[in-house]
């Protein structure tokens, strides 16, 4: 009675068991060696100080957090069309760590709008978009709390997944349009462009590090969603 | 009329039906009896169209399982709940079902179902303000109001008093009167085996024993039964 | 002859309706809450710091939103009771028969709330929405369609899990933003004698909305309700 969803947890158990999880080990290598270079070996920016180095971490969390959700609702569109498990344990990891991230923007946000711009919030339409992304993946996690059925938990959270990737572009033109027909009189947020190269080199390497916490974490996720799931079908669910 | 060869289906790792295999002509009549949780309202629901098989293949009135709307067309379906829009009358409810059939007439065809079960006189009123007993047959009414060749019936007689049981077992002896081959899953084992041709005990999902109804002795078969279920014989 | 998808749909309509109509419940529910949300909104800004006329597109889109969930509750609800639902899928009609009837029936639910919520921001707010009823009416269509498209597939959904009516919301809302943003501006411009060309944008991002999620939420439906 194995199929091959349940073929995973032996071997991927005795790997983190026995061994040492190098994946996250080199993430958070990563992370600590891109930490390093913002602090001590970028420059500042002439405009706003020390605060702007927060946005090394801001944009490749960012841009973790959207990719998570792509993966998120590609997932859900696999699992539709081939029915295998596996696909919905991805869509699963990659959601929880995926809020994270998200979080992690949101929290990034203010704290550097705040010595920079004098407020906490200011509506940007990017960060006003990230807080819809944090919405659409708090339902998502909402909605797979709510469902005991294994079967219809990853039906159900598939047609959430895509139906949200569909929702992020109307979001975003809906805000976008609000937001240059009441224009701010703050400045908007510097952005990529016209970074310097030491800067930009400093964007890729936090980026990098970012991104293969990200994939370390869902691996983690990822196993203990295998280990759960065969869980349940021994215990007859 | 019904074929059914290895059918079964899974839950996740939890097999609910596992193997079934028999085959009844037109007009016969299938008793299925068995403990909770032993698949029957699975198998009968696969037969329905409504659920699709993990392994096996079957068919019902010539449509391969699972079939579509064609399947669909040809069956009617009776389960404990009574289906049935409880602030909408048994003539709505009726007609509502004919119209979704594609049935010709489905006023004509609604009130004639209406009278054949004894219902004219309640036809209007709310069917929540009937009682257990009229809304089952109000049930059978809606589910039989396109003529369907084939008639499934999932513990029909929950909860109905002595009276109710025996208008319903009468009008299920109508339904076989008319040439209609039913499935009849149902605990009373004295009901079942007055309806049925053929009987069947599934225990866990599988179909322990199957036999054609002049071989059945009923008042040997209770003792029959209950060492299968409980002796798992 | 099995019925067409559409006329299934109407079927599935007129039976939602016919029994909203027999009990009445959801809607004078639904009705009084936008009445009491329109009246509440007015006494939670200072009137002479914020004008009215400023405040009413806001509130009536918003109370719009919340309205419209309590009928979009029901809407799978009584398909629950006494396994209705069965009856439908055990008949030779499509799947996407039942979602489009469904939303079908929503969408009169939703637009009957808007006739009398309309009215009540007027007069609550003084602003003069019925002098341009036409537009007015289309805003409101076109906003309805789109939260009844998203609301009647979520509805089906949070019906089978187990925290239903809290996961509505929480589920529908966010789908709900790109609806109320378009459909409050139009009207703010519109009440302020704005010219059509700066409603027009508006009204085009909300005729995207709509076919998208329609698109999408009739192909979703049946993936709810398989087996």
């Amino acid at each position: 009675m194995t199929s091959p969803s349940s073929a995973g947890p032996a071997s991927g158990a005795a790997k983190s068991a026995g061994g040492i999880d190098w994946l996250f080990l080199v993430a958070v290598l990563a992370i600590a060696a891109a930490l390093a270079r913002v602090i001590y070996y970028t420059p500042f920016e002439a405009v706003q100080g020390p605060a702007q180095k927060i946005f090394y971490l801001h944009l490749p969390a960012a841009l973790d957090a959207f990719m998570a959700f792509g993966v998120v609702a590609i997932s859900g569109i696999a699992y539709l069309w081939l029915g295998d498990l596996r696909l919905d344990r991805a869509a699963e990891s990659s959601a929880e760590v995926g809020v994270v991230f998200t979080t992690v923007v949101l929290v990034t946000g203010p704290l550097w709008a705040r010595p920079v711009w004098g407020t906490w919030w200011t509506w940007d339409a990017r960060l006003t978009l990230t807080l819809f992304l944090w919405f659409i993946y708090v339902g998502y996690l909402v909605l797979r709390g709510a469902i005991d059925d294994r079967a219809l938990r990853a039906r159900y959270s598939a047609i959430l997944g895509i139906l949200g990737s569909l929702l992020i572009p109307f979001i975003h033109l809906s805000v976008y349009l609000f937001r240059t027909l009441h224009p701010r009189p703050i400045v908007i947020k510097p952005s990529a462009p016209s970074l310097p190269p030491e800067m930009l080199t400093t964007l890729a390497i936090s980026f990098v590090a970012f991104t293969l916490f990200y994939l370390a974490l869902v691996r983690q996720r990822y196993r203990l969603a295998t280990e759960r799931d065969l869980l349940e079908l021994e215990e007859g669910r | 009329m019904i074929t059914a060869q290895g059918l079964s289906r899974r839950f996740g790792g939890r097999t609910a039906v596992h193997d079934v295999t028999f085959s009844l002509a037109a007009g016969d009549v299938l008793a299925i009896f068995g403990p909770n949780g032993a698949g029957k309202t699975t198998l009968l629901r696969m037969l329905a169209g409504l659920l699709k098989p993990s392994e096996g293949t079957g068919s019902v009135a010539g449509v391969t399982l699972p079939g579509g709307a064609e399947l669909r067309a040809a069956i009617g379906y009776i389960s404990h709940a009574s289906m049935l829009y409880g602030a909408l009358s048994a003539r709505e409810n009726i007609e509502l079902a004919a119209k979704l059939f594609g049935v010709r007439d489905p006023r004509g065809r609604s009130t004639r179902a209406l009278e054949r079960m004894e219902l004219h006189d309640r036809a209007d009123t709310p069917v929540r303000l009937l009682s257990r007993g009229m809304q089952q047959r109000v049930s059978i009414a809606r589910a039989t109001v396109h003529d369907p060749l084939v008639v499934l019936l999932d513990e029909p007689f929950t909860g109905l008093d002595d009276s109710g049981s025996a208008a319903l077992g009468a009008h299920l002896a109508m339904l076989r009167a008319t040439g209609t081959t039913l499935v009849l899953v149902t605990h009373s084992i004295a009901e079942g085996l007055a309806l049925a041709t053929h009987a069947a005990i599934m225990r866990n999902g599988a179909l322990v024993r199957l036999e054609k109804g002049e071989a059945i002795d009923p008042a040997t078969y209770l003792t029959v039964y209950r060492e299968h279920v409980t002796h798992g014989a | 002859m099995a019925p067409s998808t559409l006329s299934a749909a109407f079927l599935i309509a007129r039976k939602d309706l016919a029994i909203e109509f027999r009990t009445r419940t959801a809607f004078f529910s639904a009705a009084v809450f936008a009445l009491l949300g329109i009246v509440i909104f007015y006494f939670a800004w200072d009137p002479t710091a914020v004008a009215s006329i400023d405040l009413a597109p806001g509130v009536l889109w918003a109370i719009f939103t919340f309205s419209g969930l309590l009928g979009l509750q029901r809407s799978f609800g009584i398909e629950q009771a006494d396994r209705a639902i069965d009856a439908l899928l055990g008949a030779p009609i499509t799947r996407e028969s039942i979602y489009l009837g469904k939303a079908m029936a929503n969408l009169v639910f939703v637009a009957a709330v808007q006739v009398i919520a309309i009215p009540a921001v007027q007069l609550f707010y003084g602003v003069p929405l019925l002098e341009n009823a036409a537009l007015l009416a289309l805003i409101a269509l076109l906003a309805a369609i789109g939260l009844v498209a998203v609301g009647t597939l979520f509805s089906a959904m949070a019906v089978n899990t187990k925290l239903a009516e809290m996961l509505l919301p929480v589920l529908s809302l966010p789908f709900f933003v790109p609806v109320v943003i378009p459909a409050a501006q139009a009207t703010a411009r519109l009440i302020a004698g704005r010219p059509g060309s700066e409603i027009v944008g508006w009204l085009k991002l909300l005729v995207a909305f709509d076919i998208v999620f329609v698109a999408a939420c009739t192909l979703a439906f049946p993936f709810t309700i398989e087996e």
